[in-house]
């Protein structure tokens, strides 16, 4: 369905954000078009602020007018609205639709939570325990791959699916903690269905259309390193 | 054997995280095995049912285990006919969503931390925080209910499960520390809500008496 009055769609996000990232790569696969607005998240923009009053953050996607909230809601908001030609994101079995919203909620929940720890962690202890915990999370979700692919390419099977888009928010964040850090989240020796997963999904054309450079992120993430660096040192 | 169809639910009475699931379920008019854990010693079908988090709820649903409350309710409004628990417009669910999952994300935390907290300090900073996400979960009620009963409008919805899940929590702060945080004159709309929430017909039988949640916490605080 061609944009035009009808089906306007607008995107507040960050060019860093994984979770802006998840929904860009879902429209992307849906084929929708529409307009993204850069946020700087120091100065909020009016849009942002009255779009999402109660957690000022991005991403929003706003349809028609009405704002649509939190990453995982979003991308099943557009599953639901869009179904399109191609099979939809989340799968069409209630049990398996169960699956993969578990996942995803694993995802956010433990794996995102554990390794941000590992990197931010304000004491090495507490760096080193999130680590040992990115890792638990990361076999429990190579089995949770190997479960819903079925030996297929992705979480979604044939095509990409709900989950694929979920953990595809975080694949050029994965590039870049790898140059930061020297350190692979799925790599061949612990989770080599994930590794393989990560470039299959990374080679696809509608996810390189949004993909944000690696190299870009990782002098990003260092940039604001040295900005907290100096901050507390200053305190 | 497990039939195909049969519905078995691990839970804890007290859990609003099981008790939503208790009243999806009731308001499908699904009958289903209920099984109380004792949380101090799971049993082998809590443990292979939710090998990744061992928590309650699970449902089990002709043997296949489904885990996590919002994503159990989800399935239990998909898989069984009656009345809808989602709304049928993707906007209107996508709201759903949102404030169900400000519940679980912004209300409940510092709600358990209250109830939990050591200090007078700790426990006035969490009722601040509670009541903070209640202020705004009495803006939503206004801007999702329309003027009638519920979250969901007429009957009971996805965001009146989510919260209503709570109320013995609520009514728990009051007993024990002459605390509302579901407070009569800040959140007028809730609690008129609360009373008309217990009384359905799906949640009778199923949120517990609060002189429960309040052994079951003191038993917490005395770990």
């Amino acid at each position: 369905m061609a944009g035009g009055g009808e089906n306007k769609l607008k995107l507040l996000g960050m060019w860093t954000s994984p979770f802006a990232l998840r929904v860009k790569l879902a429209l992307s696969f849906k084929g929708l078009s529409y307009e993204y607005v850069e946020e700087d998240l120091r100065n909020k923009s009016e849009l942002l602020l009255s779009s999402n009053p109660v957690h000022k953050k991005v991403p929003v996607l706003i349809h028609n007018g009405k704002p649509i909230c939190e990453s995982q809601i979003i991308v099943q908001y557009i599953d639901e609205t869009f179904p399109g030609a191609d099979a939809s994101l989340l799968p069409s079995d209630p049990y398996e639709r169960a699956v993969a919203r578990f996942w995803a909620a694993y995802i956010d929940d433990k794996l995102l939570k554990s390794w941000l720890q590992a990197s931010m962690g304000k004491t090495e202890e507490e760096k080193a325990e999130a680590l040992k915990e990115t890792f638990a999370a990361v076999a429990n979700l190579e089995a949770a791959f190997k479960e819903c692919s079925k030996g297929k390419p992705f979480f979604g099977g044939d095509t990409v699916g709900y989950l694929d888009v979920t953990l595809g928010g975080l694949v050029s964040w994965m590039h870049a903690g790898e140059a930061l850090y020297g350190m692979r989240l799925f790599d061949a020796t612990r989770s080599p269905l994930l590794d393989a997963w990560v470039d299959r999904f990374g080679s696809l054309d509608a996810a390189k259309a949004v993909l944000p450079d690696a190299g870009r992120l990782a002098e990003y993430a260092k940039k604001r390193q040295a900005e907290q660096a100096a901050a507390a040192a200053a305190n | 054997m497990a039939g195909k169809d049969d519905v078995k639910v691990l839970g804890v009475v007290v859990s609003p995280f099981a008790i939503r699931v208790r009243i999806a379920l009731n308001m499908k008019g699904v009958s289903y095995e209920y099984m109380e854990e004792d949380l101090t010693n799971k049993s082998e079908l809590l443990l292979s049912s939710n090998p990744i988090h061992k928590k309650v709820p699970v449902l089990i649903h002709g043997g296949k285990p489904i885990c996590e409350s919002l994503v159990i309710v989800q399935y239990v409004d998909e898989v069984f006919p009656g009345a809808a628990v989602l709304p049928s417009d993707p906007y209107d669910r996508a709201v759903a969503r949102f404030w169900a999952a400000y519940v679980d994300d912004k209300m409940f935390p510092p709600m358990v931390a209250f109830l939990l907290a050591v200090t007078e300090e700790e426990r006035a900073a969490k009722a601040e925080e509670t009541l903070a996400a209640m202020a705004q979960l009495e803006k939503a009620f206004g801007e999702c209910s329309g003027g009638k009963p519920f979250f969901g409008g007429d009957s009971i919805g996805y965001v009146d499960l989510a919260l209503g899940s709570n109320l013995q929590w609520l009514e728990t702060s009051y007993q024990m520390f002459g605390v509302a945080l579901l407070d009569a004159v800040k959140t007028p709309l809730l609690t008129a809500w609360a009373k008309r929430f217990v009384e359905a017909d799906a949640a009778k039988g199923v949120v517990p008496d609060t002189a429960l949640a309040v052994e079951f916490c003191k038993k917490l605080r005395a770990r």
